[in-house]
Order: C-alpha cells, then structure tokens, then sequence
C-alpha cells in the first residue's frame, strides 16, 4: 500500500474515533440519567411514578425500534440545527448519539436493576435519602455492570458510524466503501476491516479488565 | 422506648386484600431484648418494619422513644431513622466497599467529615473484632463476618434501638451463637434495646427478656421468656418450645393406655419442672427415700433459658396407693411445677 493509502487509513481511523468518542461520552450523559430515572420510577422503587416511566420508556423504546439508517436520514433537520450541517463527521454524531443514548439508558437500567432490593432497604433504614441511595448505593454497586454495558454501546457505535460513513459522515466505513468497494481495493477493504476488527478487540478488552477491576462480588 | 398503637397493614392485591398485621398492639421496654416468634408469613417481618417504618402502616401509631413516626414527613422519618439500627438476614452490605467503608455508610450518609468517621469507625471494628479486615470486601467474609460488619454498621449511628431481622437465620449454630452472644453484649454494654424476630426458637431462647408469639397477623401470646417457656398457652407456642423441649411422652409410652384412676399395681406418670436453683437439688434420691417409692425416669432435659437452668423430668413411680399419694405431697411442698400425666400399668 502506498503511504497516501495508510495516511488516509489513518486519517479515517482517527475519524471514526472521533465520531465514536464523543458520540458514547453525550450518549453516555444523557443515558445515565435516563437510566437512573427509569430505574427509580419503577413500580415498588424508591421514587415510584408510573406514568413518567411508561412515558419515558416508550420514547426509549420508539427510538430503539427505529433503524439507525432511517433514523439518520429521518433526523437531518435536526442535525442541521445542532451542527449547521448534515454532511461531515461532526453531523454524524448526532444521529449517532440519538440512537445510542436510549440503548446506554436501558443498559444503565438493567444494570441497576440486578441490585438486590435489600441493600436499597437497608440504606432507607439508615435514613438515606433517593438521591443518596442513586448516587452512593445503585450506582457505585452496578459500576461493574455499567462499564461492560457503556463498553457495548462502544462497539454498537463502532459499526454505526460506519453505516454513517456511507452517508458521508467520514471514517472506516466511508473509506471502505468509497475505495474499497466503488474502487474495487481489496487491499483497503481488507486493510479498513482489519483496523476495525482490531479497534473492536481493544475496546471490549478494556471493557472486560476494567468492569473486573471494579467488582469486587468475586474477589 | 418502642410502642406500636394498634397497627393494622393490608395489601392490596388483584386477587384480594392480605391482612398481612390486624390491630397489633406491643409496648417495648428500654434496655430489653425484645423478640418476636413467628412462623414464615405471620407477619413478623411487616411487623418489624413499620418500627421503622420501611413498611407504612395502614392504620394505628408507631411510637419510638416518644416520636410519633407515622406522623413525620419524608426527611423527619429519615432523621428519626438514623437512630433506629437495623441488621438483616442476608447481611445486605454494599459489595463495592470494604468492611470499613460499609461501616462508615450511614455517617457519610449524615454528612460526617472523614476524621468524625474515622473515630467512629474504629472502635466499631474492634467491638464486632474485625480490625484485621477492614480492607476486605464482603464477598471476602464469612457469613459471621459479614453479620458482624452489619451489626457495627447498625451501631455506626449510635442508635436506641437495634431491629434484627431474621439475623442469624442464614447463619450455622455455632456462628449463631457468637453473634448472639455479641448481640447480647452490646445490650448491656450500650443499653441498646434490642427487637429480633426469628422463627428459630433456640435463639428466643438465648438472649430474649420478652417474646411475643405472632400467628396470622395477630400477637397471640405475649409474656416474659421464662413465663412463656414454662407455661405456654397456645398450640403455636406449644409447638415452638417443643422444637427444644420435647414435651411429648416417649415413644414407648405412646401405645400405652393411661388411664386417670390409681388400680392396683399401677405406676404414677408425672412430669417435673425445676427452675432455677433447684434444678440442683438431689430430688429424685429423697423421693426415693421418703416416700418408699421406685422412680423410673423416662426423660430428662435441662434447658438455660436467660442464664436460668430450666430442667424437665418425666418420671413413672411405682409404689402403694399410700405412698404414691404421700409422694405427691412431697413433690408439690417444692419449688416444682408439677403435671400428673396419668397412671399407667
């Protein structure tokens, strides 16, 4: 491969880390406190509202429902007001991070959920308030949890924004499909899908050192 | 120190209402051991939770040291919590901290600064002895361990009032005992009155003053351990002092008719209780002596219930009309409690 070939390689790898980063870090800030809300309305938990968690829930749910390549297209004026355009590798964080932040906040959901009702209890019988049980009870104990589930939506991501290459948002997958396959350039193909398979194996790798670093339930 | 005014909790579910508490009344005294038997779903776990109320009661008033909590809004009844301790059956720590950091849980809780924590923590983890452990984390403990750290987590606050619940029901015998044990000397040390429901009468046993019988809802029978023990009123009483004591007549005697009338060669079936220091006394051998008659003994049991030896003796004695007769006269000039069964021959 000629080193204009490996500059732009490395140019989309940087791309699509971009587009993932900052895309998993909004996602994770907006779906952490959907998470946590959804969580706590439930039915029989510590801040109970029913109506505010079928709400939310179903707009999570609608989201989720919706495939990321029409959400993208369906969600362009949108990106245009956020951004000022729909073209471009900061466009496409925004459809990514629509779709990811309701995946982050079911997973932060789950994760929660597996906390055993009796600890909640047992920091009620202290006198701990709502906030203090979210923030010094169900949070730091589904830790763990959390970073193998933000790890999943890591790689989600991944593979979305190079679905969001091929709308012209940049990265590994524009750069596969522009040369790789309108060009017919094995060699990048093949080159692109080896870098994206090597970023996959390295996030979910970190993910599992550190979710097991912080859950001390098996020690 | 903890009175509950006729405290009534329904649950209402699709298939009906559970009356899972019906107008229980129960005044707890400060500096006692206070516990609640009860088999599972009698209530005894509702019970003990609208003492702090984890379970809002449907109807009646839940004093404890003269606040009324079940008048108190949301951040008046976690105030009111903070001294009121509370140790669970599945020891519910926070796996993501160490023992240490568990204790120090409801004083970060309190806002308390780290060096306030820190002086209160330690002699925490002295008194329950696990200064060696503190940066373990729970899944590193046994369940004793685990227990202890609930219970100086209980006590960080330092609270009037420890709710057990359930506490050593996960726990093996001789780790039961420890805890116990501890238990009984944080009460005389800190003058904690303590609550503890269990359905485990071996524990009741140990260290209660007070029990409380619960069935269905309702407080069926209620009196001091030695009372209840040795003079239990209903079958649900009954059956739990026979999970220690057995009061029933040995198999051997079981397909034996007793009859009520003395015949002719007919031997006295008695049971004898002895409480407290006469459970020493060389009874039988004076009997034997006195009264010119034979003492078969067909079980025998002493029991410390409290630290008070409680012995039963089940005992055939054979002998003349005459004799027998004087020998009953002699059992009942004692200290004794005594129970004619019947005569058999």
């Amino acid at each position: 491969m000629s080193p204009e070939i490996i500059n732009l390689l490395i140019k989309s790898f940087f791309e699509t880390c971009y587009m993932v980063a900052v895309s998993t870090l909004i996602s994770t800030l907006i779906g952490l406190p959907l998470g946590v809300i959804l969580t706590v309305t439930r039915k029989g938990h510590i801040l109970e509202n029913i109506p505010l968690n079928g709400v939310l829930g179903a707009i999570v749910n609608a989201l989720r429902s919706t495939p990321f390549i029409i959400l993208m297209v369906a969600i362009i004026p949108i990106t245009r007001i956020v951004v000022g355009t729909s073209i471009g590798t900061t466009a496409a964080i925004v459809p990514l991070t629509i779709s990811a932040a309701p995946f982050v906040a079911r997973i932060i959901e789950s994760a929660l959920l597996e906390i055993d009702h009796g600890v909640i209890e047992a920091a009620q019988a202290m006198g701990a308030s709502p906030l203090q049980i979210i923030t010094k009870v169900l949070l730091p104990e589904a830790l763990h949890s959390i970073v193998l589930g933000v790890t999943l939506a890591i790689i989600s991501l991944i593979g979305y924004s190079a679905m969001a290459g091929a709308l012209g948002g940049g990265g590994l997958g524009d750069l596969a499909i522009r040369y790789g396959y309108q060009r017919f350039r094995v060699d990048i193909m093949i080159a692109t899908v080896i870098v994206l398979i090597a970023q996959v194996q390295i996030v979910q790798s970190l993910g599992n050192y550190l979710s097991k670093k912080l859950n001390k339930t098996k020690l | 120190m903890i009175e509950l005014r006729d405290i009534e909790k329904t649950y209402y579910t699709k298939t009906g209402d559970i009356h899972a508490l019906c107008k229980t009344s129960l005044t707890i005294n400060a500096g006692e051991i206070f516990g609640v038997i009860g088999q599972s779903g009698a209530g005894k776990s509702t019970l003990i939770r609208c003492i702090n109320m984890l379970e809002t009661p449907t109807n009646g008033q839940v004093l404890v040291d003269g606040q009324d909590l079940t008048a108190m809004n949301e951040s008046e009844l976690r105030k009111a919590r903070q001294s009121i301790g509370m140790i669970f059956q599945h020891f519910n720590l926070l796996s993501s901290r160490t023992v240490f950091d568990n204790i120090a849980f409801p004083l970060e809780i309190q806002g308390l600064s780290k060096t306030e924590i820190r002086k209160k923590v330690e002699p925490l983890l002295e008194l329950v002895g696990l200064e060696e452990r503190r940066e373990h984390y729970p899944s590193q403990l046994s369940g004793g361990q685990k227990q202890r750290v609930g219970i100086a987590r209980a006590l960080a606050s330092s609270p009037k009032v420890l709710l057990c619940d359930e506490a050593t029901s996960a726990l093996d015998p001789q780790t039961t005992k420890s805890i116990l044990d501890l238990l009984r000397d944080i009460n005389q040390k800190m003058n904690l009155t303590i609550v503890m429901i269990t359905h485990q009468m071996q524990v009741v046993k140990e260290i209660c003053d007070h029990v409380a019988v619960i069935e269905n809802g309702k407080i069926i029978e209620e009196g001091t351990m030695f009372d209840l023990f040795t003079n239990p009123q209903t079958p649900t009483t009954k059956d739990f002092i026979k999970s220690i004591n057995n009061m029933e007549l040995p198999e051997l005697l079981k397909n034996t008719p007793i009859s009520k009338e003395f015949t002719n060669g007919s031997k006295l079936l008695v049971r004898i209780s002895f409480i407290g220091s006469s459970a020493g006394e060389p009874l039988i051998s004076s009997l034997v002596k006195r009264c010119d008659v034979d003492v078969n003994i067909l079980y025998g049991n002493i029991e410390n219930i409290k630290d008070t030896p409680y012995g039963t003796l089940l005992v055939e004695i054979s002998g003349t009309a005459k004799a027998l007769t004087s020998s009953m006269d002699y059992l009942k000039a004692r200290n004794l409690r005594i129970e004619v069964i019947g005569y058999v021959s």
